[in-house]
Protein backbone atom coordinates (compact mmCIF):
# COMPACT_ATOMS: atom_id res chain seq x y z
CA UNK A 1 0.00 0.00 0.00
CA UNK A 2 2.90 2.22 0.02
CA UNK A 3 2.20 4.18 -3.15
CA UNK A 4 -1.22 4.94 -1.78
CA UNK A 5 0.16 6.60 1.27
CA UNK A 6 3.37 8.26 -0.40
CA UNK A 7 0.57 9.11 -3.73
CA UNK A 8 -1.74 11.06 -0.09
CA UNK A 9 0.67 12.53 1.72
CA UNK A 10 2.67 14.27 -1.31
CA UNK A 11 -0.62 15.28 -2.53
CA UNK A 12 -1.88 16.36 0.77
CA UNK A 13 1.57 18.28 1.39
CA UNK A 14 1.36 20.13 -1.62
CA UNK A 15 -2.73 21.14 -1.42
CA UNK A 16 -1.70 22.52 1.97
CA UNK A 17 1.12 24.80 0.44
CA UNK A 18 -0.66 25.34 -3.02
CA UNK A 19 -4.01 26.42 -1.32
CA UNK A 20 -2.30 29.06 1.41
CA UNK A 21 -0.21 30.52 -1.28
CA UNK A 22 -2.58 30.88 -4.13
CA UNK A 23 -5.49 32.16 -2.08
CA UNK A 24 -3.34 34.74 -0.31
CA UNK A 25 -1.31 35.74 -3.77
CA UNK A 26 -4.87 36.14 -5.73
CA UNK A 27 -6.08 37.94 -2.94
CA UNK A 28 -3.29 40.38 -3.06
CA UNK A 29 -3.08 40.44 -7.23
CA UNK A 30 -6.54 40.87 -7.59
CA UNK A 31 -6.98 43.41 -5.58
CA UNK A 32 -3.89 45.56 -6.82
CA UNK A 33 -3.10 46.96 -9.84
CA UNK A 34 0.32 47.38 -10.82
CA UNK A 35 2.47 47.00 -14.27
CA UNK A 36 2.94 43.76 -15.49
CA UNK A 37 0.20 42.59 -13.57
CA UNK A 38 -1.23 40.77 -16.45
CA UNK A 39 2.24 38.85 -17.16
CA UNK A 40 2.55 37.74 -13.82
CA UNK A 41 -0.90 36.17 -13.55
CA UNK A 42 0.32 34.39 -17.27
CA UNK A 43 3.16 33.40 -15.31
CA UNK A 44 2.10 31.76 -12.69
CA UNK A 45 -1.05 29.75 -14.95
CA UNK A 46 2.17 28.87 -17.21
CA UNK A 47 1.98 25.24 -15.49
CA UNK A 48 -0.86 24.63 -16.86
CA UNK A 49 -0.38 25.03 -20.45
CA UNK A 50 3.56 23.61 -20.19
CA UNK A 51 3.70 19.80 -21.12
CA UNK A 52 4.65 17.93 -17.24
CA UNK A 53 7.91 17.28 -18.93
CA UNK A 54 9.15 21.29 -19.59
CA UNK A 55 8.33 21.62 -15.88
CA UNK A 56 10.31 18.85 -14.99
CA UNK A 57 13.20 20.26 -16.94
CA UNK A 58 12.96 23.60 -15.31
CA UNK A 59 12.66 22.13 -11.53
CA UNK A 60 15.82 20.15 -12.66
CA UNK A 61 17.75 23.53 -13.70
CA UNK A 62 16.71 25.07 -10.33
CA UNK A 63 17.03 22.29 -7.72
CA UNK A 64 19.27 19.83 -9.34
CA UNK A 65 23.06 19.02 -7.69
CA UNK A 66 24.08 22.28 -10.32
CA UNK A 67 20.92 24.21 -10.70
CA UNK A 68 21.02 27.86 -9.28
CA UNK A 69 18.51 26.72 -6.24
CA UNK A 70 19.80 23.35 -5.76
CA UNK A 71 23.66 23.69 -5.81
CA UNK A 72 23.36 26.39 -2.98
CA UNK A 73 20.61 23.98 -0.95
CA UNK A 74 23.42 21.22 -0.69
CA UNK A 75 26.15 23.14 -0.43
CA UNK A 76 24.56 25.50 2.64
CA UNK A 77 22.26 22.96 4.43
CA UNK A 78 23.22 19.52 2.44
CA UNK A 79 19.86 19.09 1.36
CA UNK A 80 19.34 17.74 -1.89
CA UNK A 81 16.09 17.76 -3.45
CA UNK A 82 16.39 15.46 -6.71
CA UNK A 83 15.28 12.26 -6.36
CA UNK A 84 13.78 12.67 -3.00
CA UNK A 85 10.08 12.89 -2.13
CA UNK A 86 10.39 16.67 -1.22
CA UNK A 87 11.00 16.75 -4.83
CA UNK A 88 8.25 15.08 -6.00
CA UNK A 89 5.96 17.54 -3.62
CA UNK A 90 7.81 20.46 -5.47
CA UNK A 91 6.78 19.16 -8.67
CA UNK A 92 2.91 18.91 -7.45
CA UNK A 93 3.06 22.48 -6.39
CA UNK A 94 3.97 23.77 -9.07
CA UNK A 95 1.87 21.53 -11.61
CA UNK A 96 -1.54 22.15 -9.31
CA UNK A 97 -0.57 25.68 -8.59
CA UNK A 98 -2.57 27.23 -11.54
CA UNK A 99 -5.97 24.99 -10.41
CA UNK A 100 -6.18 26.87 -7.35
CA UNK A 101 -4.93 30.47 -8.27
CA UNK A 102 -7.02 30.34 -11.20
CA UNK A 103 -10.55 29.27 -8.79
CA UNK A 104 -9.44 31.55 -5.94
CA UNK A 105 -8.66 34.33 -8.60
CA UNK A 106 -12.12 33.92 -9.99
CA UNK A 107 -14.25 34.23 -6.83
CA UNK A 108 -12.75 36.58 -5.17
CA UNK A 109 -14.08 38.72 -8.20
CA UNK A 110 -17.99 37.25 -8.00
CA UNK A 111 -18.78 38.90 -5.60
CA UNK A 112 -19.84 42.78 -5.00
CA UNK A 113 -16.33 44.75 -3.87
CA UNK A 114 -18.75 46.72 -1.81
CA UNK A 115 -19.63 44.07 0.09
CA UNK A 116 -15.96 44.32 1.45
CA UNK A 117 -16.26 48.56 0.97
CA UNK A 118 -19.11 48.47 3.70
CA UNK A 119 -17.30 46.17 6.32
CA UNK A 120 -14.21 48.84 6.01
CA UNK A 121 -16.66 51.92 6.34
CA UNK A 122 -17.85 49.93 9.86
CA UNK A 123 -14.33 50.05 11.02
CA UNK A 124 -13.19 46.36 10.14
CA UNK A 125 -9.62 45.96 10.20
CA UNK A 126 -8.40 44.21 6.84
CA UNK A 127 -7.58 41.53 8.34
CA UNK A 128 -10.96 40.86 9.74
CA UNK A 129 -12.75 41.83 6.30
CA UNK A 130 -10.83 38.98 4.72
CA UNK A 131 -11.96 36.28 7.28
CA UNK A 132 -15.33 37.62 7.75
CA UNK A 133 -16.34 38.93 4.15
CA UNK A 134 -13.86 38.27 1.93
CA UNK A 135 -12.97 34.21 2.87
CA UNK A 136 -16.65 32.69 3.32
CA UNK A 137 -17.76 34.43 0.09
CA UNK A 138 -15.59 33.00 -1.74
CA UNK A 139 -15.38 29.91 -0.03
CA UNK A 140 -17.60 27.37 -2.70
CA UNK A 141 -14.76 28.47 -5.21
CA UNK A 142 -12.22 28.00 -2.66
CA UNK A 143 -13.19 24.34 -2.08
CA UNK A 144 -13.54 23.62 -5.80
CA UNK A 145 -9.96 24.80 -6.38
CA UNK A 146 -8.66 22.69 -3.55
CA UNK A 147 -10.56 19.65 -4.86
CA UNK A 148 -8.99 19.97 -8.36
CA UNK A 149 -5.54 21.24 -6.96
CA UNK A 150 -5.84 17.82 -5.12
CA UNK A 151 -6.64 15.79 -7.73
CA UNK A 152 -4.16 17.34 -10.27
CA UNK A 153 -1.31 17.11 -7.35
CA UNK A 154 -2.38 13.00 -7.30
CA UNK A 155 -2.51 12.51 -10.90
CA UNK A 156 1.02 14.10 -11.43
CA UNK A 157 3.28 11.92 -13.15
CA UNK A 158 5.43 14.33 -15.58
CA UNK A 159 7.40 16.34 -13.57
CA UNK A 160 7.58 13.83 -10.90
CA UNK A 161 9.36 11.25 -12.95
CA UNK A 162 11.71 13.49 -13.97
CA UNK A 163 12.82 15.39 -10.76
CA UNK A 164 12.16 12.90 -8.01
CA UNK A 165 12.33 9.61 -9.94
CA UNK A 166 11.07 6.47 -9.38
CA UNK A 167 12.45 5.21 -6.24
CA UNK A 168 10.34 2.44 -4.70
CA UNK A 169 9.33 3.53 -1.11
CA UNK A 170 10.35 6.87 -1.54
CA UNK A 171 9.07 8.67 -4.66
CA UNK A 172 6.57 5.66 -5.43
CA UNK A 173 3.30 7.09 -6.10
CA UNK A 174 0.31 5.59 -7.94
CA UNK A 175 0.90 7.09 -11.02
CA UNK A 176 4.65 6.46 -11.37
CA UNK A 177 3.25 3.00 -9.94
CA UNK A 178 1.37 2.45 -12.53
CA UNK A 179 3.61 3.32 -15.60
CA UNK A 180 6.28 1.04 -13.74
CA UNK A 181 4.21 -2.11 -13.58
CA UNK A 182 2.63 -1.59 -17.00
CA UNK A 183 6.17 -1.61 -18.64
CA UNK A 184 7.28 -4.55 -16.33
CA UNK A 185 3.86 -6.03 -17.40
CA UNK A 186 2.48 -6.53 -14.56
CA UNK A 187 -0.98 -5.59 -15.23
CA UNK A 188 -2.56 -7.01 -12.26
CA UNK A 189 -0.42 -4.35 -9.98
CA UNK A 190 -1.17 -1.68 -12.35
CA UNK A 191 -4.97 -2.41 -12.64
CA UNK A 192 -5.26 -2.23 -9.19
CA UNK A 193 -4.16 0.88 -8.81
CA UNK A 194 -5.76 2.79 -11.91
CA UNK A 195 -8.93 1.65 -9.91
CA UNK A 196 -7.76 2.67 -6.75
CA UNK A 197 -6.90 6.32 -8.35
CA UNK A 198 -10.53 6.41 -10.44
CA UNK A 199 -12.47 5.88 -7.26
CA UNK A 200 -10.45 8.35 -5.40
CA UNK A 201 -10.71 11.17 -8.07
CA UNK A 202 -14.75 10.05 -8.49
CA UNK A 203 -15.31 10.14 -4.88
CA UNK A 204 -13.83 13.88 -4.87
CA UNK A 205 -15.30 15.41 -7.65
CA UNK A 206 -18.69 13.62 -6.68
CA UNK A 207 -18.84 14.80 -3.00
CA UNK A 208 -18.30 18.83 -4.45
CA UNK A 209 -20.58 18.64 -6.52
CA UNK A 210 -22.71 17.47 -4.17
CA UNK A 211 -21.75 20.12 -1.57
CA UNK A 212 -21.80 22.91 -4.26
CA UNK A 213 -25.59 22.03 -5.16
CA UNK A 214 -26.42 22.34 -1.57
CA UNK A 215 -24.49 25.59 -0.45
CA UNK A 216 -23.05 27.91 -3.33
CA UNK A 217 -26.86 28.75 -3.82
CA UNK A 218 -27.11 30.13 -0.45
CA UNK A 219 -23.85 31.89 -0.88
CA UNK A 220 -24.78 33.89 -4.36
CA UNK A 221 -28.35 34.33 -4.51
CA UNK A 222 -28.26 38.05 -3.06
CA UNK A 223 -25.42 39.72 -4.96
CA UNK B 1 -18.86 69.68 11.11
CA UNK B 2 -17.45 68.05 7.74
CA UNK B 3 -15.97 70.11 5.44
CA UNK B 4 -14.55 68.90 1.93
CA UNK B 5 -12.28 70.72 -0.37
CA UNK B 6 -11.22 68.07 -3.00
CA UNK B 7 -9.68 67.56 -6.89
CA UNK B 8 -9.18 64.37 -8.28
CA UNK B 9 -8.15 63.87 -11.91
CA UNK B 10 -10.62 61.29 -13.14
CA UNK B 11 -10.62 59.74 -16.91
CA UNK B 12 -12.78 62.45 -18.85
CA UNK B 13 -12.93 65.83 -16.87
CA UNK B 14 -11.56 66.84 -13.67
CA UNK B 15 -13.13 66.45 -9.95
CA UNK B 16 -13.10 69.78 -8.07
CA UNK B 17 -15.52 69.79 -5.32
CA UNK B 18 -15.76 72.49 -2.28
CA UNK B 19 -18.78 72.06 0.44
CA UNK B 20 -19.48 72.78 4.39
CA UNK B 21 -21.84 70.49 5.69
CA UNK B 22 -22.94 71.20 9.80
CA UNK B 23 -25.85 68.66 11.16
CA UNK B 24 -27.52 69.08 8.02
CA UNK B 25 -28.55 66.95 4.89
CA UNK B 26 -26.66 68.27 1.84
CA UNK B 27 -27.50 66.92 -1.11
CA UNK B 28 -25.48 65.78 -4.38
CA UNK B 29 -27.91 65.58 -7.27
CA UNK B 30 -26.79 65.19 -11.48
CA UNK B 31 -26.43 63.02 -14.01
CA UNK B 32 -24.88 59.71 -13.92
CA UNK B 33 -21.34 59.78 -14.20
CA UNK B 34 -20.77 63.11 -12.51
CA UNK B 35 -19.01 62.15 -10.15
CA UNK B 36 -21.02 62.19 -7.20
CA UNK B 37 -20.30 58.51 -6.22
CA UNK B 38 -16.35 58.84 -6.46
CA UNK B 39 -17.30 62.10 -3.78
CA UNK B 40 -18.64 59.72 -1.66
CA UNK B 41 -15.64 57.38 -2.27
CA UNK B 42 -13.07 60.51 -1.35
CA UNK B 43 -15.22 60.94 2.06
CA UNK B 44 -14.79 57.73 2.94
CA UNK B 45 -11.28 56.79 2.09
CA UNK B 46 -11.90 54.36 -0.78
CA UNK B 47 -10.60 56.30 -2.85
CA UNK B 48 -7.98 59.05 -3.04
CA UNK B 49 -8.24 62.77 -3.96
CA UNK B 50 -5.38 63.97 -5.58
CA UNK B 51 -5.04 67.16 -3.83
CA UNK B 52 -7.02 69.06 -0.91
CA UNK B 53 -8.67 68.18 1.78
CA UNK B 54 -10.90 66.82 4.51
CA UNK B 55 -11.91 67.48 7.53
CA UNK B 56 -14.43 65.94 10.32
CA UNK B 57 -15.39 67.68 13.93
CA UNK B 58 -11.66 69.09 13.59
CA UNK B 59 -9.75 65.52 12.58
CA UNK B 60 -7.94 65.92 9.64
CA UNK B 61 -9.17 62.66 7.64
CA UNK B 62 -7.22 63.97 4.44
CA UNK B 63 -4.69 66.20 3.34
CA UNK B 64 -2.66 66.32 0.00
CA UNK B 65 -0.08 63.82 0.27
CA UNK B 66 1.12 63.90 3.90
CA UNK B 67 -2.31 62.61 5.75
CA UNK B 68 -4.90 60.12 4.47
CA UNK B 69 -6.90 58.22 7.03
CA UNK B 70 -7.60 54.47 6.43
CA UNK B 71 -11.15 54.33 6.02
CA UNK B 72 -11.95 51.95 9.19
CA UNK B 73 -10.73 55.06 11.13
CA UNK B 74 -12.61 57.69 9.79
CA UNK B 75 -15.88 56.82 11.71
CA UNK B 76 -18.08 58.02 8.28
CA UNK B 77 -21.08 55.64 7.86
CA UNK B 78 -22.02 54.84 4.05
CA UNK B 79 -25.34 53.38 2.61
CA UNK B 80 -23.92 51.90 -0.71
CA UNK B 81 -26.98 52.17 -3.66
CA UNK B 82 -27.55 48.35 -4.09
CA UNK B 83 -27.05 48.39 -0.17
CA UNK B 84 -24.20 45.72 0.07
CA UNK B 85 -25.57 43.71 2.69
CA UNK B 86 -23.23 40.54 4.06
CA UNK B 87 -25.43 37.59 1.84
CA UNK B 88 -23.81 34.96 4.06
CA UNK B 89 -24.93 36.61 7.59
CA UNK B 90 -28.41 37.42 9.47
CA UNK B 91 -29.92 40.61 9.63
CA UNK B 92 -29.26 40.70 13.01
CA UNK B 93 -24.99 39.85 12.51
CA UNK B 94 -25.03 42.25 9.54
CA UNK B 95 -26.44 44.81 11.97
CA UNK B 96 -23.56 43.81 14.83
CA UNK B 97 -20.99 43.54 12.94
CA UNK B 98 -20.07 47.37 13.35
CA UNK B 99 -21.04 47.51 16.97
CA UNK B 100 -22.68 45.83 19.71
CA UNK B 101 -24.68 48.30 21.53
CA UNK B 102 -27.16 46.16 22.78
CA UNK B 103 -29.61 49.45 23.67
CA UNK B 104 -28.84 51.27 20.66
CA UNK B 105 -29.86 47.75 18.46
CA UNK B 106 -33.17 47.76 19.99
CA UNK B 107 -34.12 51.13 19.71
CA UNK B 108 -33.10 51.65 16.28
CA UNK B 109 -35.08 48.40 15.46
CA UNK B 110 -37.83 49.18 17.65
CA UNK B 111 -38.12 52.76 15.52
CA UNK B 112 -37.67 51.90 12.07
CA UNK B 113 -39.81 47.94 12.88
CA UNK B 114 -37.61 45.62 11.82
CA UNK B 115 -37.64 43.22 14.63
CA UNK B 116 -39.59 40.56 12.88
CA UNK B 117 -36.90 40.28 10.09
CA UNK B 118 -33.60 39.86 12.52
CA UNK B 119 -33.03 36.17 11.62
CA UNK B 120 -33.56 36.29 8.21
CA UNK B 121 -30.87 36.32 5.36
CA UNK B 122 -30.49 39.17 3.10
CA UNK B 123 -31.73 37.78 0.04
CA UNK B 124 -35.19 36.69 1.94
CA UNK B 125 -36.20 40.30 2.72
CA UNK B 126 -37.77 43.19 0.48
CA UNK B 127 -35.81 46.06 -1.04
CA UNK B 128 -37.46 48.74 1.63
CA UNK B 129 -36.75 45.90 4.02
CA UNK B 130 -32.57 45.89 3.27
CA UNK B 131 -32.53 49.73 2.81
CA UNK B 132 -33.81 50.06 6.46
CA UNK B 133 -30.83 47.35 7.08
CA UNK B 134 -28.21 49.30 6.02
CA UNK B 135 -29.17 52.15 7.22
CA UNK B 136 -29.07 50.84 10.82
CA UNK B 137 -25.74 48.76 9.87
CA UNK B 138 -24.30 52.25 9.40
CA UNK B 139 -26.03 53.40 12.26
CA UNK B 140 -24.63 50.88 14.73
CA UNK B 141 -21.25 52.34 14.48
CA UNK B 142 -22.37 55.77 15.77
CA UNK B 143 -20.76 57.36 12.74
CA UNK B 144 -19.74 61.45 12.98
CA UNK B 145 -21.10 61.89 9.25
CA UNK B 146 -23.09 59.25 7.42
CA UNK B 147 -23.25 59.11 2.92
CA UNK B 148 -26.14 57.61 1.43
CA UNK B 149 -25.57 56.80 -2.40
CA UNK B 150 -28.94 56.93 -4.11
CA UNK B 151 -30.77 55.05 -1.37
CA UNK B 152 -33.86 55.05 -2.61
CA UNK B 153 -33.56 54.54 -6.46
CA UNK B 154 -34.51 50.69 -6.45
CA UNK B 155 -37.71 51.30 -4.49
CA UNK B 156 -41.32 51.61 -4.96
CA UNK B 157 -43.00 54.91 -4.89
CA UNK B 158 -44.95 54.33 -1.19
CA UNK B 159 -41.80 52.64 0.06
CA UNK B 160 -39.62 55.26 -1.18
CA UNK B 161 -41.76 58.11 0.92
CA UNK B 162 -41.55 55.85 4.05
CA UNK B 163 -38.31 55.31 3.89
CA UNK B 164 -37.53 59.05 2.97
CA UNK B 165 -39.34 60.24 5.79
CA UNK B 166 -37.62 57.77 8.38
CA UNK B 167 -34.32 58.98 7.12
CA UNK B 168 -35.56 62.45 8.28
CA UNK B 169 -36.85 61.43 11.26
CA UNK B 170 -33.58 59.67 12.31
CA UNK B 171 -31.62 62.70 11.29
CA UNK B 172 -33.62 65.07 13.69
CA UNK B 173 -32.72 62.95 16.77
CA UNK B 174 -28.89 62.24 15.19
CA UNK B 175 -28.03 65.35 14.13
CA UNK B 176 -24.72 64.31 11.90
CA UNK B 177 -23.87 65.57 8.77
CA UNK B 178 -25.57 63.44 5.73
CA UNK B 179 -24.30 63.41 2.46
CA UNK B 180 -27.42 62.12 0.02
CA UNK B 181 -26.21 61.74 -3.37
CA UNK B 182 -29.40 61.40 -6.13
CA UNK B 183 -30.34 61.99 -9.59
CA UNK B 184 -34.01 63.08 -8.38
CA UNK B 185 -34.91 66.65 -8.28
CA UNK B 186 -37.98 66.20 -6.56
CA UNK B 187 -36.47 64.07 -3.70
CA UNK B 188 -33.30 66.59 -3.58
CA UNK B 189 -35.52 69.46 -3.05
CA UNK B 190 -37.59 67.44 -0.85
CA UNK B 191 -35.03 66.24 1.63
CA UNK B 192 -31.93 68.97 1.54
CA UNK B 193 -31.02 71.24 3.73
CA UNK B 194 -28.33 72.57 1.22
CA UNK B 195 -28.06 71.21 -2.65
CA UNK B 196 -25.49 70.79 -4.74
CA UNK B 197 -25.98 70.33 -8.41
CA UNK B 198 -22.57 68.23 -9.89
CA UNK B 199 -22.11 68.04 -13.24
CA UNK B 200 -18.63 67.22 -14.82
CA UNK B 201 -16.86 66.81 -11.87
CA UNK B 202 -17.99 70.42 -10.70
CA UNK B 203 -19.99 72.31 -8.99
CA UNK B 204 -23.11 74.23 -10.91
CA UNK B 205 -25.44 75.23 -8.57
Amino acid sequence: MTPLILSLKTAGTATLIVFVTGVFLARIITRSRFPGKRLLESILMLPLVLPPTVVGFGLLYLFGNNGIIGKWLSEWFGVQIVFTWTGAVIAAIVVAFPLMYQSAAASFQRYNRNIENAALTMGASKWRVFWTISFPLAWPGLLAGLVLTFARALGEFGATLMIAGYIPNRTETIPLAIYFAAESGNNEAALFWVISILIIGLSAILWLNWWSERNILRFTSDK
Amino acid sequence: MLSIDIQKKLKSYMLDVQLQIDGEIAVLFGPSGAGKTTILNCIAGLNQPDAGQITLNGRQLYHGKAKHVPTPKRRIGYLFQDYALFPHMTVKKNIRYGGRDERLLSRLVNMIGIDHLLDNYPHQISGGEKQRVALIRALMTKPEALLLDEPFSSLDYDTKLACQHELQQLHESWNIPIILVTHDKEEAEKLGDQLLKIDNGKRVI
